[in-house]
């Protein structure tokens, strides 16, 4: 049931993100173009989500585990390092080049663009080596 | 700044968010996990634990756009770069994420829900380096 209710979600994630736009590239860049055209319909995107997402989220803090007995795996980690930080500026100058994010770069991966696997395949590199850097680091 | 009042879509973005605050809020209340998708993705890449329930959560994304295409067609997909911007991307993206522990998603409307200090510092990060990155292309370098 879980994992039925766990591939319902992700359908819904992605027609949320189809219909709302962020997954057209082109739009994306349109809402960080601040100082062109500006478009500022993903910021309703991501209000509505948490407008959404606020009051379940705010219960989940207060669980041990799910309504379907699954453990609750909020992340707990608080401080503020260089990492998150430089990981957050890398992955921004990435997202501004080309206007996609991981959640939309799955959502249209499989709608028949060579750019779209081009772009999939160098993020999942990235990742690879971030996790045999990791390695390194023990 | 000038709004770019023909491509600004009120509801249809007001629509697909509250459809992806919902299968975030589906996702923690029946499976217990943040629905990141960067941190997904790394997490069936470095065989983490309970890799069930997140591949099933990534596949029905993955699986949206045939489903979508069974009762309609397609929004508009306008890409514009060359390969060469595209890897680039790609791999900033990849790298930067898994440091920085998330994405649009895991930090923008799950960590923010949450009131995550870290994710809300995440968020003004990318947010700012992503305005700055298209300043700089299309007003700077004019590209």
């Amino acid at each position: 049931m879980r994992k039925l209710l766990a591939f319902l979600a992700g359908v819904i994630f992605g027609i949320g993100l189809l219909s709302a736009g962020m997954a057209n590239p082109a739009k994306v860049l349109g809402f960080l173009d601040l100082a062109g055209a500006w478009d500022p319909s993903l910021a309703l995107v991501m209000a509505a989500a948490i407008g959404v997402a606020f009051l379940p989220f705010s219960w989940a803090r207060w669980q041990r585990s799910s309504l379907l007995g699954a453990p609750m795996q909020l992340p707990v980690k608080r401080e503020l390092d260089r990492r998150l930080i430089g990981g957050s500026l890398l992955f921004g100058i990435g997202w501004g080049i080309a206007g996609i994010c991981p959640g939309p770069a799955v959502a249209i991966l499989l709608t028949g663009r060579w750019q779209v696997l081009l772009f999939v395949a160098a993020m999942l590199v990235g990742m690879v080596v971030f996790a045999a850097l990791e390695r390194q680091r023990g | 700044m000038s709004i770019d009042w023909y491509n600004f879509t009120p509801w249809s973005a007001l629509a697909g968010g509250a459809l992806i605050g919902l299968a975030a809020s589906l996702f923690v209340v029946i499976n217990g996990r943040v629905a990141g998708i960067s941190g997904l993705l790394g997490s069936l890449l470095e065989r983490g634990e309970g890799r069930g329930e997140k591949a099933l959560f990534l596949l029905g994304v993955l699986l949206a756009p045939l489903l979508w295409q069974l009762f309609s067609s397609l929004p508009e997909i306008q890409i514009d770069n060359g390969w060469l911007a595209l890897t680039v991307a790609g791999l900033l993206v990849g790298i930067g994420t898994r440091y920085g522990a998330g994405c649009t998603s895991g930090h923008g409307v799950c960590g923010l829900s949450r009131l995550s200090p870290r994710s809300l510092a995440a968020t003004l990060t990318f947010m700012a380096a992503g305005f700055a990155t298209v300043f700089v292309l299309r007003h700077l370098l004019g590209g």
